[in-house]
């Protein structure tokens, strides 16, 4: 570099961020990526655990099926208390090593964090999941039994999609952890926010000045998701009132129907 | 006589060691309007519960066609499509539309397409007066209005017979009416219902069968004019007296 480091605090962190603008962009770019395809991949495996988990048995079924759900929920369970119980610095360590290790194969460092921030979240998620199916009232899987669905029917056109709204906060709630724990990842070298942050922090000895610009920028990525998530919310809560439709029986039998045909169903 | 819709005999039910119905026999033809009356826990609701099975029975057979839908290998969600059922609290889709209430049994139970689905759902909703309301959903309703969507939705499933438990016990007095007028036009039509209830003098005129039940059997069952102003079994009096003071 042919310019000086400038002596004051603002000189420094605009010295930085002009100079390695790209670097923290590119870090701040894995950092959301990550963040967000784990936050997804969390959501599903969490989905399918939340409803593997409320799977009802009743004395009729036969014994395999008893068998096969029972041993699936046991699953689930070792599962969710191991990645809870632990910590995801040290996931990320296991998981990564463990490969490098005891395998041939080599995750690259990108693919290592994805799957280890997806099986986290995912642990989470199952909990959050099974309490959101709980969450919607029970006269409602009568209501939905009562026309003649089945159980997959149900959760799928009925409960989960009123789950799924329920979990919302904590779904914005797991993203916004994500963003920030993804910083752990910086143990098996993945290149996010984090490690940029301190390759810049030691070059010149500007930790302050350096991490300054990386919690500016985790925070607007956070407060960005946030806001972009109860956008989202209110989108599926739809409006607040509703149109009453022309009440023209006339015109109805008629075959003059005027009533609005819908959107397909909501899309999980 | 024309063959019976449902047939349910020896039925029992039991939570645990509560025997909660008894020995229950009685058998529903097409266009039969029944009404159950009987103190609260007598197993009325249980019944209900039994005959489309969101309860299993302990014991006893309901034959639909003559075919024994308590057998393992029946198909039980393709037998409650043919038995309606209204709830005291309505129970519709929170997540859905009025309109959508009532054509997603019809497309994804019955698989009908969407089209026919709406049009069946708009004959429906204009019969209780809904049709104005198709794109509210459940929340922005009162609970007249929820309930007679309720009533819709299961009408268009085609049911063999709708089964009513307390159709009205949920809602302010001045809903009632509007309930009980949609049931009655049903009855007009010759809808094949099963009611129970704690409005007497709507059972009184609605029904051709009341059936007074207590501690989880029968205790007597005859025509309402037999059964309100005539009792035989002083169960019966003592219950109906009770009423009629209130
Ligand atoms: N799921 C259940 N588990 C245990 N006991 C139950 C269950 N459902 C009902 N019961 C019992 O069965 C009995 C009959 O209940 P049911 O709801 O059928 O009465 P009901 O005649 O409908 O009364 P009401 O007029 O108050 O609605 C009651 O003693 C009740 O406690
Ligand atoms: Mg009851």
């Amino acid at each position: 570099m042919t310019s000086v480091l400038p002596e004051s605090f603002i000189g420094k962190v605009l010295y930085l961020a002009e100079h390695y603008g790209p670097a923290y962009l590119e870090g701040a770019k894995l950092t959301l990526f990550i963040a967000l395809v784990g936050t997804l991949f969390g959501c599903l495996i969490g989905f399918v655990c939340g409803i593997v988990q409320t799977i009802p048995l009743s004395k009729n079924d036969s014994f395999l099926k008893i068998a096969v759900v029972k041993l699936a929920k046991w699953t689930l369970n070792v599962y969710v208390e191991f990645f809870r119980g632990t910590p995801m610095m040290v996931q990320a360590m296991l998981f990564y090593y463990g490969f490098i290790q005891y395998t041939s194969y080599r995750p690259t460092t990108t693919l290592a964090g994805i799957v280890v921030v997806s099986i986290n979240t995912g642990a989470y998620m199952a909990e959050t999941m099974r309490g959101g199916i709980f969450s919607v009232d029970k006269g409602q899987t009568e209501g939905a039994k009562a026309i003649g669905m089945t159980h997959f029917q149900t959760m799928l056109y009925v409960i989960l999609p009123q789950a799924i709204r329920n979990i919302m906060p904590q779904i914005g709630n797991n993203l916004i952890i994500n963003i920030k724990d993804t910083s752990v990842l910086s143990v098996i070298s993945v290149c996010e926010l984090m490690y940029h942050g301190k390759a810049v922090a030691g070059t010149y000895y500007t930790t302050f000045e350096s991490f300054t610009i990386v919690s500016i920028i985790y925070l607007t990525l956070t407060f960005a998701c946030s806001r972009l998530l109860r956008l989202l919310e209110k989108h599926i809560d739809g409006a607040d009132s509703y149109d009453l439709a022309t009440t023209d029986t006339l015109a109805h039998t008629s075959g003059m129907t005027n009533y609005p045909h819908k959107r397909e169903e909501d899309e999980l | 006589m024309s063959k019976a819709i449902l047939e349910i005999k020896h039925l029992q039910k039991s939570f645990g060691k509560n025997n909660v119905l008894r020995d229950i026999d009685f058998t529903i033809y097409p266009g039969d309007i029944t009404s159950i009356i009987g103190a609260s826990g007598s197993g009325k609701s249980t019944l209900l519960r039994c005959i489309n099975v969101l309860e299993r029975p302990t014991g006893g057979e309901i034959l639909h066609n003559g075919k024994n839908i308590l057998d393992k290998s029946n198909n039980v969600a393709a037998y409650r499509a043919k038995v309606g059922m209204v709830f005291q609290s309505f129970n519709l889709f929170d997540n859905m539309t009025v309109l959508e209430n009532c054509t997603i049994g019809v497309t994804k139970v019955l698989k009908k397409d969407k089209k026919y689905a709406e049009d069946l759902a708009m004959k429906y909703l204009t019969q209780v007066g809904m049709s104005p309301y198709i794109n509210a959903k459940p929340k922005q309703l009162s609970g007249g209005q929820k309930q007679r969507v309720a009533i819709a939705r299961a009408l268009c499933m085609q049911p063999e017979v709708l089964l009513f438990d307390e159709p009205t016990s949920a809602l302010d007095p001045e809903m009632v009416g509007e309930v009980l007028d949609v049931i009655r036009s049903l009855a007009e039509e010759g809808m094949t219902m099963i009611i129970v209830t704690h409005e007497m003098a709507f059972a009184r005129d609605v029904s051709n069968r009341t059936i007074f039940m207590d501690k989880g059997v029968i205790a007597e069952e005859g025509t309402p004019q037999q059964l309100f102003t005539n009792p035989q079994n002083p169960r019966t009096k003592e219950f109906l007296s009770r009423f009629m003071n209130n």
